[in-house]
């Protein structure tokens, strides 16, 4: 069999903060996609499992000058000395060396939450409960992704199991490399306000490499040196300013 | 006499290692009749020479379809070919009322493995007897073992108790993917093949 040559994609987003309007409706279309159950009656915003959470900031001034920015976070997709890699002691978790995606194991994990801790942007959950769905909604489960047990962590993983997908299409159709349009994460394709953008970030003409190279677009916490992978927009400066010591309100 | 610690200690030994090879597999797995029988042969042999992908097909998405729905079999067995008691029942127990073959799927993996059948068959090359060996042209099909503790078939771990394959195509562990990937150059992630 000769060797599969495929293109070494590096996959990134954008978001547009002056779009999102906080709507939510990444986080339930990636809780559909991604067969996370709904949350148990006891759980809090820090047990409940929401891989991309959308939290407020505000710039702190009085009326009228007061102004509130939505930051949806899912995984920054840290490139460089991922933190959660780097503690996790099972080797649960990877950098996927052809698309640059953190790759969660669940059935690796052994739950000790090294990673949660690690992780700077908080995008890590863990699994207080088995997951759990209405009778008849069982129905509704993607095939594409596997669900998690008790006691594990997890994490978005930028849709992968639809990459996948495009991956299984692409081969049936003879091609190495999959199509853009076959891959986008269900989070992009819900917002309603188009706030978010993906792509792949070594593809120069691509709009979220485009994008990513504005003057208004940065990244939290860069001083840490991760590269990660997900870069915001705003042409807010006060939103900007809060990029490297960012506090939700 | 001299050597009698000696000869009791192998025999004891030898004694573990029969339990271990022979009885083991024997609690470890339970033998569960399918529902109907199947003759691979009859369909590939000479007097059909039907090739794997008439009936195990892809989706228009690349998808693998796996084992044949029951309305596939209708297409051409609607009314019994032929007056074989396997005929008779797989006609008026399946055929008619449209009910689908409980079948037990040799090769179930996990719900975390992702494995594309299009990116190794149909982009790959790679014939189907590499990795099912001479299934298609089989006249039985073979015992469907579970193991009493995974679940999963006895293929999945291998005929072969030891997990020393007799024959390459035997067992269809993780290790076996990661070695032909290995073999290949294939650098990986995780979540390449796994979901």
């Amino acid at each position: 069999m000769e060797q599969a040559t495929e293109k070494k994609s590096r996959f990134g987003m954008l978001i547009d903060l002056d779009r999102c309007t906080g709507c939510g409706a990444c986080m339930i279309s990636c809780a559909v996609e991604n067969n996370i159950a709904p949350a148990e009656q006891k759980a809090t915003t820090r047990t409940g499992v929401t891989w991309i959470r959308v939290s407020a900031m505000s710039n702190g001034a009085e009326f009228p000058a007061t102004d509130t920015v939505y930051v949806p976070m899912p995984c920054q997709q840290c490139e460089k000395d991922t933190p959660c890699v780097a503690v996790c002691p099972q080797n649960a978790v990877d950098v996927d060396p052809q698309t640059g995606i953190v790759g969660q194991v669940p059935q690796r994990c052994l739950g000790c939450r090294y990673c949660m801790t690690a992780c700077p942007y908080h995008a890590r959950y863990f699994d207080w409960w088995d997951p759990r769905w209405p009778e008849g909604m069982e129905q509704t489960l993607n095939p594409d992704v596997a669900p998690r047990m008790r006691g594990v962590a997890e994490k978005c993983n930028f849709c992968h199991g639809r990459l996948h997908a495009a991956r299984t299409k692409a081969a049936a159709e003879g091609r190495t490399d999959i199509a853009p349009a076959d891959y986008v994460p269900a989070c992009v394709e819900a917002c309603p306000a188009h706030a978010i953008v993906f792509g792949d970030l070594n593809d120069a003409e691509s709009e979220v490499a485009r994008g990513a190279a504005h003057p208004h677009s940065f990244r939290f916490l860069v001083k840490l040196g991760t590269e990660s992978k997900v870069y915001y927009r705003s042409e807010r400066a006060w939103v900007r300013d809060n990029a490297d010591a960012f506090r939700l309100a | 006499m001299k050597h009698r610690g000696i000869i009791f200690l192998l025999a004891g030994v030898l004694a573990a290692l029969a339990i271990g090879w022979f009885v083991f597999p024997l609690a470890l797995y339970r033998t569960e009749p399918q529902p109907i029988g199947f003759n691979h042969a009859v369909h590939t042999g000479e007097q059909n020479s039907m090739t794997c992908d008439m009936c195990h097909e892809f989706a228009e998405d690349g998808r693998f379809k796996g084992i044949p729905v029951v309305a596939k079999c209708a297409e051409c067995h609607s009314t019994a070919i032929g007056t074989t008691d396997v005929e008779k029942r797989l006609v008026e127990e399946y055929i008619t009322p449209g009910k689908e073959i409980p079948w037990m799927v040799y090769s179930r993996q996990p719900d975390n493995a992702y494995f594309s059948h299009a990116t190794h068959v149909t982009r790959g090359k790679m014939p189907c007897e590499e990795c099912h060996g001479p299934h298609g042209s089989s006249t039985t099909l073979p015992s469907f073992q579970v193991n009493r503790i995974s679940g999963y078939s006895r293929d999945v771990w291998g005929r072969d108790i030891s997990g020393i394959p007799s024959e390459p195509w035997q067992g269809m562990k993780m290790d076996r993917c990661v070695n032909c990937h290995a073999d290949r150059n294939k650098v990986d992630g995780c979540v390449a093949c796994h979901k």
